[in-house]
């Protein structure tokens, strides 16, 4: 088992390397980056002018791009909202293989706030093994810490930590324990 | 405490909406089932419980406001929540007369869905949860994040007992070092909030129109930047408690401000109208002498008087000596899990010189020295080689004679090395000026190590 991220739209400004290393770090398993060439023109909202996140995910589980034994997240900087929401950070398919995440509403720059580089990578990282934890199956944790918490806000996200907490790695130990040991 | 305990029914005749909010309350660990209808609805809630039901208010057949009605006369303590869209909130405002909890319009803000399902949960589990609560809490009474056994810190965890059972405001004072941030904490964790968050603010890292921003948050559009609506402190503490650090430090302005949300717990966002109720227990530290600053008039009397209702001081750890190889073995334990370094021992002599020093960076000093120590030193032990030399310098060098001048002499270089011969800091220190120490380096002929 091994976790893909792919590099769809501005990603240039974060640091992919460290970000490997530290999903790698979350869940402990190969993770590796590459740029992926994806048309979403298909998913696109004239009205509320963003993206469906959900029909992402169907069209990345459709496009051959998930090799077998991974799992894939697409890591984009568009708007997304799934229908129902006003907007959504990131979604994944729970205990399945496709997950998306975006930076358009990590960036500092978004709510008035002076350019934050690394603010930006720590956001985009924490939102992306969130995703990537739900695709192992878990769901969110009461931790206001742990990784898994709900963030609703990007400062919910700053509140939190990139990892699993100690209850979230016992639970993924249990979900997916052969892969781990 | 589990979210799985609590049942969600979604009721939408449309797919796409019943499938996002399905997915999305799955994510959240409830129990949830859909309807696409009332027919179904109802029967659903015939054949299991729910504590909620989120109900589209147009749906063919029998709409939301009428379905409101019969699932309430099966189940009366279901809570319903109304979907509707802008267009309706007439009827959306007719249904909360009939009863509902509140309503939400498509597309609904995710934190309002939060916000509104956990407003929901916490008001039941108040209801069911109440003594169970109460006795969790009486049972947790070891901090264990704060380390010692002298008379001093078992009158503080006795403070902390008594006032985090209430939610009287709390200021906590001590010199920088003394573990006011884990005092604020341990009274967060021991209260009835602490399934919320506490949030911390650092008064003296932000400046002042920052620091507004970031405790009231701030509306669309409310100054050159501003894209987008912000959450301030204030409100993600809502539920919890917030923890003011160096409050001296504020303001005089941003005083107003405080004393007006301490006062009516409600605010505005930064370019906003709309008045905001938050449920915030305030918790503040300070090392500044703030009944100097009162007395200075920088800092308001009817401010100092809201916050200083219940105090705790931390005494420094050189007043409380016996606690420091209790507190050197806990940090050491601690390291070598972080560090995954077998370090298990800290030598006689080691632990000698630690408890000899004063310590004037107090707790986090001390945790700093037992770091660098781990990381310098070779396990399984820590050795008086490995502790940071200042220590053992001051530790190491006995005036040789009781006169003025060779007491004058070791103090000096005492400070010096304490402060790494940071010339400017160490003159502060002594309260002379460079030039001064200067000269007494040369003339006691004082050398760096
Ligand atoms: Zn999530
Ligand atoms: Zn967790």
């Amino acid at each position: 088992m091994f976790v893909e991220i792919l590099g769809a739209r501005n990603f240039e400004k974060l640091d992919v390397g460290l970000l490997c290393i530290e999903v790698k770090s979350a869940f402990n398993l190969e993770v590796s980056f590459r740029k992926a060439v994806m048309d979403f023109g298909a998913t696109f909202d004239a009205n509320r002018l963003q993206y469906n996140s959900t029909q992402i995910l169907h069209l990345l589980l459709n496009s051959g791009k998930i090799q077998n034994d991974s799992k894939a997240i697409i890591l984009t900087d568009l708007d997304l909202f799934v229908p129902i929401l006003t907007y959504v950070f990131g979604e994944a398919e729970l205990n399945g293989r496709a997950a998306i995440a975006s930076s358009h509403r990590l960036h500092n720059e978004y709510y008035g706030l002076p350019k934050n580089e690394p603010l930006l990578q720590t956001r985009t990282t924490k939102e992306i093994i969130h995703e990537l934890g739900h695709t192992f199956g878990l769901i969110h944790c009461k931790d206001y810490m742990c990784v898994m918490h709900s963030s609703t806000y990007v400062e919910d996200i700053d509140l939190k930590k990139a990892s699993l907490c100690i209850s979230c790695k016992d639970k993924l130990e249990i979900l997916d324990g052969n892969r781990l040991k | 405490m589990n979210n799985n305990n609590y049942g969600i029914l979604v009721v939408d005749d449309e797919k796409i909406v019943r499938e996002s909010l399905y997915k999305w309350f799955l994510e959240d660990g409830y129990r949830v089932d859909t309807a696409e209808n009332a027919a179904e609805a109802l029967r659903k809630l015939q054949s299991a419980t729910f504590d909620i039901a989120f109900v589209d208010i147009k749906m063919p057949g029998m709409d939301g406001l009428e379905l409101q009605r019969h699932l309430k006369e099966i189940d009366k303590s279901l809570t319903v929540v109304i979907i509707t869209a802008f267009a309706s909130v007439d009827s959306a405002v007719r249904a909360l007369k009939d009863g509902a909890y509140d309503y939400v319009t498509k597309p609904i803000d995710p934190d309002e869905l939060t916000h509104i399902v956990n407003n929901i949960i916490n008001q039941k589990k108040l209801l069911t949860e109440n003594i169970q609560l109460r006795e969790k809490i009486d049972e947790l009474t070891q901090f264990d994040e704060i380390v010692g056994e002298s008379s001093q810190i078992k009158k503080v965890f006795e403070l902390i007992s008594t006032v985090a059972k209430t939610d009287t405001t709390v200021l906590i004072r001590g010199e920088s070092g003394t573990g006011k941030e884990l005092v604020a904490r341990a009274i967060h964790a021991h209260s009835s909030r602490k399934y919320f968050p506490i949030i911390p603010v650092n008064c003296g890292a932000i400046n002042d129109n920052l620091l507004e921003s970031e405790l009231f948050g701030h509306e669309k559009g409310a100054f050159t930047g501003a894209q987008y609506r912000r959450k301030g402190k204030f409100e993600m503490a809502d539920g919890g408690s917030i923890f003011f650090d160096e409050i001296g430090c504020v303001s005089e302005r941003l005083q107003v401000d405080l004393l007006r949300v301490l006062e009516a717990k409600q605010f505005t966002r930064v370019g906003g109208e709309q008045v905001i109720n938050v449920d915030v227990r305030v918790i503040c530290a300070t090392n500044r002498d703030i009944e100097l600053a009162v007395k200075e008039g920088k800092f308001r009397e009817d401010l100092y008087y809201r916050l200083n209702v219940f105090t705790i001081f931390l005494p420094p750890l050189r007043e409380r000596k016996s606690d420091i190889p209790q507190l050197a073995n806990h940090f050491m334990k601690k390291f070598s899990q972080v560090m995954n370094k077998p370090v298990t021992q800290i030598d006689p002599e080691a632990m000698d010189v630690l408890v000899r020093y004063d310590w004037p960076g107090n707790i986090r000093e001390l945790a700093n020295a037992v770091e660098r120590a781990m990381v310098v030193g070779k396990p399984p032990q820590i050795r008086k080689e490995d502790l940071p030399f200042q220590l053992i310098n001051i530790n190491g060098i006995k005036p040789a004679s009781d006169s003025i001048e060779e007491i004058e002499k070791i103090h000096i270089l005492k400070i010096l090395n304490q402060y790494n011969w940071n010339i400017s800091k160490s003159a502060e220190v002594l309260d002379i000026d460079r030039a001064t120490l200067y000269n007494k380096i040369n003339k006691f002929n004082l050398k760096n190590r």
